[in-house]
């Protein structure tokens, strides 16, 4: 899941293919972040996933890897 | 269930105006750079917007409406009982907008007439609204005018609210009818995440202050004071791919209807990425979701009827046309029916 994830996610932010993204990238720091991007990820986990993460959850979540591990969480349940 | 069933009543024409001031996005200085406007319009699908000036309220584009579709129907004026008016920026805080409307529009002082307070939610609502006041036989004729300037609530230095809204008002006549097919509702509320679509100050629970009118900026490119409506973008959007389709799913499973039955879904018209995510959740094609985002923007509550004018008139006065119309917004609030239109009166679309 964890290199699917990044492809989905490198292309949710719109970045260059290039762009290199690690599990513990505080992903708000990217220069491509912005609210934008931030509904276009969560219309991507929700599509790629069926997993829909409320603000307040996102919110607490600081990485790339966190957000894999949140939806991991949330498809078992 | 909030689920509805509203028998003998029609929808005998909808009319909608807008101002004539257009701004275009691309150049907006709300925007800090000219990338920003157009990662912004790819997004979004908005390019402009219909402002109006200081001298045109919610009830003047209904006014221009309601007089314009009145006339095409040839109604006489005093054979309509009841009114209803649906805003969320009304002439006067005290009293109801409607009972101005109805002394402007001429109509009779046995009109029923209230105001209704509702956002993106609304016409489906007053459709619902009407409908039920007409399914009796009591009433048999009814005006539903529903609009807003929501752009005169935006900071214009708010890029997360200002470049998405924009103006409309809309008239949609109804009558008791009974030949007519029943129309469907079902309807949400989620009160609970009221302040996720919110102007904090100026009402009673926080009466306008002197540092109501104080600008905080927020973050970059955000700046607005307490009197200005706030949206949080992430939990509407959330919302919007969530409550909206599981609606819609619901009514078309209580009313047995299948997908290839509907002509068109008229969604409101929050932004693209709203309405071709509903559509994949829906598994509707988006040819059958029409759409008015592009050149008028969010326009709240008359974005279903000012699509319906703008994108499929001819259709709406030459056939009979199955509808899916769901509208979702602050309070939380949605809204989805299910009509039926059989060729009714739309005049061209109104600008002033």
């Amino acid at each position: 899941m964890m290199e699917k994830f990044i492809d989905h996610f490198r292309e949710a932010l719109d970045a260059s293919e290039g762009k290199e993204i690690r599990l513990e990238d505080r992903f708000r720091d990217y220069d491509e972040w912005d609210s934008l991007r931030y509904l276009s990820v969560i219309a991507m986990i929700d599509s790629e996933y069926d997993v829909i993460i409320e603000t307040s959850e996102f919110k607490k979540i600081e990485t790339v890897g966190g957000l894999i591990e949140e939806i991991g969480k949330r498809i078992k349940t | 269930m909030a689920y509805q069933k509203i028998e003998n009543v029609r929808i005998s024409g909808i009319s909608a105006c807008v101002p004539k001031t257009i701004v275009s996005n691309i150049n907006s200085p709300v925007f800090l750079s000219a990338e920003d406007a157009s990662k912004f319009i790819s997004s979004t699908g908005i390019k402009e917007r219909r402002i109006a000036s200081s001298d045109i309220c919610s009830s003047d584009l209904c006014y221009d409406a309601a007089e314009k579709l009145i006339g095409d129907l040839g109604w006489d004026r005093k054979e309509i009982d009841c009114l209803v008016f649906i805003t969320q920026t009304p002439d006067y805080i005290v009293p109801a907008t409607s009972c101005i409307l109805q002394d402007r529009l001429g109509l009779s002082s046995e009109c029923y007439s209230f105001d209704v307070t509702l956002g993106c939610s609304g016409w489906v609502y007053g459709v619902s609204i009407i409908g039920s006041l007409l399914s009796t036989g009591y009433f048999k004729k009814g005006l539903l005018l529903v609009g807003e300037t929501t752009t005169k609530t935006k900071s214009p230095t708010d890029k997360s609210t200002f470049p998405l809204f924009g103006d409309a008002g809309t008239a949609t006549c109804m009558e008791h009818s009974p030949k007519a097919p029943p129309m469907y509702f079902h309807t949400g509320t989620d009160g609970s995440k009221h302040q996720v679509i919110y102007i904090p100050d100026g009402a009673f629970r926080n009466p306008t202050t002197l540092q109501s009118l104080n600008s905080e900026e927020v973050e970059p490119g955000v700046t607005r004071n307490r009197l200005q409506y706030i949206m949080d973008g992430g939990a509407v959007f959330v919302f919007s791919i969530t409550k909206p389709p599981q609606s819609i799913k619901i009514l078309m499973e209580n009313a047995a209807i299948a997908n290839e039955e509907i002509d068109y879904y008229f969604l409101h018209q929050a932004n693209k990425i709203m309405v071709e995510k509903i559509c994949n959740k829906l598994k509707v094609p988006v040819e059958k979701a029409p759409t008015s985002y592009e050149l008028f923007g969010n326009t709240s509550m008359s974005s279903i009827p000012l699509t319906m004018i703008t994108s499929k008139r001819r259709e709406l006065v030459n056939s009979r046309l199955n509808l899916i119309i769901c509208g979702f917004g602050g309070g939380l609030s949605w809204a989805t029916g299910n009509i039926i239109t059989d060729r009714i009166v739309c005049p061209e679309l109104i600008e002033i």
